[in-house]
């Protein structure tokens, strides 16, 4: 994937790890992406990666740990992001609803579940396929460019 | 998981010495707020002012501290930035903690590194 030929294509591999996810997502928010794209817009694009990458470390690579492949490109409308692991399919084949529970008493309040719903209330154009033994999510997240 | 506290007679307040509460930080910060809080009863407030990023783990280590705490000692948040309170707002967590925008100035409080 040379980025000399696709300048504003940034690609990432790490290992299945939280401390690797953080740092990629430090590495493209923190820096790459800060003064390309609005804050508000920065802030949405990690909510909704760290809950993908988030997912594939503690599901796909439930079992044995293994590689995440992210490419994000900034685009006129926004942020494309592709992300690919060889670790377990999605259950089903399809990706959960992310429905929000209704809220409960303070009791029994959920410690989870959240993740799904934010991507699908922060994305758009959300994909999912399963690809020679290979899991590759796909999304937009809207933003404005900002000229550089 | 860098907490320090200030203490006044009624109010215990811990803040948060990190950007970010996520997945690779989540356990050691519910670890920690056990520990900061099993000294006393006093009211707690978290200031999250420092805090630029929380995830779903993050978010679900805070309800976690807020339901150990028990339904007498509400956990109070306070001074949450934009990206934050947007999570907080979309799993509509907003609706049930005491959130308020910034920490109290308390001149008399003791403050402890921890």
């Amino acid at each position: 994937m040379p980025s000399d030929e696709r300048p504003d294509q940034t690609r990432i591999v790490i290992p299945s790890d939280p401390m690797a996810v953080r740092q990629a997502l430090q590495a493209l928010f923190d820096h790459l992406m800060t003064g390309r794209m609005s804050a508000d817009d920065r802030d949405t694009a990690q909510i909704v990666l760290a809950e993908a990458l988030n997912n594939i470390v503690e599901h796909a690579y439930a079992q044995e740990p293994g590689e995440i492949e992210v490419i994000v490109e900034l685009c006129a409308s926004g942020l494309t992001c592709r992300i690919m692991d060889a670790g377990l399919p999605m259950p089903g084949g399809t990706l959960p609803q992310g429905v929000l529970a209704p809220m409960p008493s303070n009791d029994d309040l959920p410690e989870g579940g959240f993740g799904w719903h934010l991507i699908r209330t922060l994305s758009e154009d959300l994909h999912y396929r399963r690809e020679d033994g290979r899991n590759l999510l796909t999304f937009r997240i809207l933003a404005q460019q900002y000229p550089h | 998981m860098e907490l320090d506290c200030t203490q006044t007679p009624d109010l215990m307040i811990i803040h948060v010495r990190e950007t970010r509460i996520d997945a690779a930080g989540a356990i050691d910060f519910k670890d920690r707020m056990r520990e900061l809080t099993a000294f006393n009863t006093l009211r707690v407030m978290l200031d999250l002012s420092k805090v630029t990023f929380i995830d779903s783990s993050g978010l679900g280590a805070v309800v976690a501290v807020r339901k150990a705490l028990g339904p007498d000692r509400p956990l109070e948040l306070a001074a949450l930035t934009p990206a934050v309170e947007k999570v907080f707002r979309l799993t509509r967590m907003d609706s049930v903690f005491i959130i308020h925008p910034g920490v109290p100035v308390h001149a008399g409080g003791q403050r402890d590194a921890i």
